[in-house]
């Protein structure tokens, strides 16, 4: 039988087993699979601590779509109330809690994995922005990633829905509101995204339908394309620098190893035994993480009468919402609303120009020079920020400051809102002004081949 | 700056100096003027998962609080529990003539309980674990709530409260704390907060215990892998 790779097929030794697996590949590119992404995928030798986030990000959503499947059997995406005047929706995650046996854990492991995912996604990101991962011929597997993360949003926000309680129903009430201030088409998309004047029982199904099986697909679809454009190209490592140059006479990269199972047994995991000691102890011992993995008002049914006093996002949409908050000048006589909506959604597209954004001759931040990681350090410290003042109200000053009459600097140095407004506007400048300081910035002479290990 | 005059860089300076002790004092202060000015003050709960003291609290919450308020997501039968026998339950707990697997639901309709109100009574299974906030946990408030309650002429029941301004709730507690001293009501107002605790997630013991179990077999894995990992790193350089 022809085959199509380069691979050599697979040879029986006479076995029953091995007869079966030389049938099986020689229609099936098994052993060209393995060997392509596993065995004979050369990785960089001097991966370090943050690269541990990309299998921990797979780890994540193998157990969310596992938990999700049982969710899925228990759950009722009804909005309607029972004789005790509790959404059906409600009750039955209630139901999932108390009586289907276990399902309390896997409630918990399903809404801790996904705060989880993102703390694994945004280390995973700053990982790329940290070695220049991103950095030509690997502006795909950014892009993709950058599409990802934004599947992750809307996957996560359809799924805050359905356990229908005062802030999964309020949170989407603000959140498609939002779309209502696009111009000429928002009343209309807003309705279209609801299904109705209000969040009601049909958006509940409707993001119950996306939630479950729309976006996971694509999400899916998309991980695969994440990966095979990353073993197209080759991982990039910590210093940045190409390990295909230098290859021995089998044409291995000399600072390689494979990938399998130096890294997936060698290196991952045990990683990923460290990861779930700490998910699992959140899952087990503060499923609630204080209010920030599961908030406190979300244990009272959603009530259409009753508006929230305060309403915030689950912390990793916090920073975005925030550059959505900070918009509150009316340019070109288009509501403010509107510029917060841009401002928004620009703060993740921005993320996908990266690759293009990005000039500097060295691509590692080991051999970055200082304005590089002079503006990184704040763009870190001003994301956190962001995020935190995103889980208060407006109007909120550090450190529980009471603004005082008449002039005093410490009325502008301490109030969150001019924070947000300063830190979303550098968010922006960072990216936009890019290409011109990567340009000048001073780099260190890159070395030819990777330096530690 | 450099070639500026003296008296300038003076008064520069001590403006600058008085900034940062104005920086200082409000750095320093600023978290106890916020408490004085828009903190809820909430008493500490004593929360206890002592099985007497959550068996009082259920027999109170029974008689006083489920006649108006459902807690329609617990059925009778995690009360076995804490210990009470399944006799016990259908014979003294069970008020309303059902079966012992059934939910605590309550007679009244809601169509009623607005009429007669003004709000239904929301349902109280999960009251402990929604209330908590930045002020304190869901316990500390019931706790401040139900020892809150203040005679008040201008509203209808006759009964105000000092964390929910004007509430529509009577003091439903009044003859309990009426007919003993403040520290035993407080007692009492006690098991039955520790109570509503439970009840939010009657799990929540096995949960902890289970999790022990989990972290310590992680963590003996992850020195199997740790080890086993190492293996495949010897010979490289």
């Amino acid at each position: 039988m022809a085959a199509n790779s380069s691979f050599q097929k697979y040879q029986s030794d006479g076995s029953r087993l091995g007869n079966l697996l030389e049938w099986f590949d020689a229609r099936f590119p098994l052993t060209s699979m393995w060997k392509t992404h596993m065995s004979e995928y050369y990785a960089p030798k001097n991966f370090n601590f943050w690269y541990f986030f990309g299998v921990i990000s797979l780890l994540v959503l193998v157990i969310q779509f596992v938990t999700g499947i049982f969710l899925v059997m228990h759950y009722k995406p009804d909005g309607t109330l029972n004789a005790s005047g509790i959404p059906i929706a409600f009750a039955s995650v209630e139901y999932i809690m108390r009586d289907v046996p276990g399902g309390w854990l896997i409630r918990y492991m399903h809404s801790t994995g996904a705060s989880a995912f993102f703390i694994a996604i945004y280390l995973h990101m700053f990982r790329g922005m940290l070695y220049g991962s991103y950095r030509k011929p690997r502006e795909l597997i950014w892009v993709t990633g950058v599409v990802i993360f934004l599947c992750l949003m809307a996957i996560a926000f359809m799924g805050y829905l359905l356990p229908w309680g005062q802030m999964s129903y309020w949170g989407a009430q603000v959140i498609i509101n939002l779309f209502s201030a696009i111009p000429l088409v928002g009343e209309g998309l807003s309705t279209l995204i609801r299904g109705d004047f209000v969040v009601s029982d049909a958006t509940l199904n409707r993001f119950f339908a996306f939630h479950v099986c729309a976006v996971p697909l694509v999400l899916l679809g998309l991980v695969v394309m994440h990966v095979l454009a990353l073993h197209e190209v080759g991982s990039n490592n910590p210093d940045g620098v190409e390990i295909k140059k230098f290859k021995d006479e089998k044409g291995i990269p000399l600072d390689s190893v494979p990938f399998h199972p130096q890294y997936t047994i060698g290196h991952d995991l045990p990683a990923c035994v460290i990861f779930l000691i700490l998910f699992f102890g959140v899952a087990f011992f503060l499923p609630e993480m204080g209010g920030y993995f599961l908030e406190y008002n979300n244990f009272l049914p959603a009530d259409p009468m009753k508006t929230p006093a305060h309403l915030a996002p689950v912390w990793y949409f916090t920073p975005f919402y925030s550059m959505l908050r900070a918009m509150v000048w009316n340019f070109f006589w288009i509501d403010a609303k509107f510029w917060g909506v841009v401002s928004m959604g620009g703060g993740v597209v921005i993320l996908a120009f990266l690759p293009w954004l990005d000039r500097s001759p060295a691509k590692s931040i080991r051999y970055r020079g200082p304005i590089f990681k002079t503006l990184l350090t704040i763009f870190v410290i001003g994301f956190v920020i962001l995020g935190y003042l995103g889980t208060k109200a407006p109007g909120y000053y550090f450190f529980g400051y009471t603004p005082s009459e008449g002039f005093n600097p410490l009325n502008i140095l301490l109030s969150g809102d001019i924070h947000t407004r300063l830190f979303t506007f550098y968010y922006f400048l960072f990216f936009l002004t890019m290409p011109y300081w990567s340009k000048i910035d001073k780099c260190k002479p890159v070395p030819e081949r990777v330096t530690s290990k | 700056m450099q070639a500026g005059s003296g008296k300038g860089d003076v008064q520069m300076k001590t403006h600058a100096i008085k900034l940062l002790k104005r920086l200082a004092a409000a750095v320093l202060f600023a978290p106890v003027l916020a408490m004085a000015s828009t903190a809820m003050h909430l008493d500490k709960a004593p929360v206890s998962t002592d099985q007497q003291k959550l068996q009082r609290g259920a027999e109170l919450f029974i008689k006083y609080c489920l006649n108006c308020h459902s807690a329609s997501m617990v059925r009778y039968s995690e009360l076995k529990k804490l210990g009470f026998d399944e006799k016990k339950i259908t014979e003294e707990l069970i008020y309303s003539g059902g079966k012992i697997g059934d939910l605590m639901t309550i007679a009244m309709t809601r169509d009623d309980a607005e009429a007669w109100f003004g709000t239904a009574p929301p349902d109280l299974s999960l009251m402990a674990r929604a209330k908590g906030s930045e002020f304190g946990s869901g316990a500390d408030y019931l706790y401040t709530y139900l020892r809150g309650f203040y005679k008040d002429e201008n509203r209808p029941t006759g009964w105000n409260n000092k964390v929910f301004d004007n509430v529509g709730m009577p003091h439903a507690l009044w003859d309990l704390q009426g007919e003993q001293p403040a520290e035993k009501y407080d007692e009492d107002v006690a098991d039955l907060v520790s109570f509503m605790v439970w009840m939010g997630e009657p799990d929540s013991g096995s949960r902890k215990k289970i999790g022990i179990f989990v972290i310590i077999f992680l963590a003996g894995f992850y020195v199997l892998t740790h080890k086993l990992g190492k293996t495949y790193w010897k010979n490289t350089h």
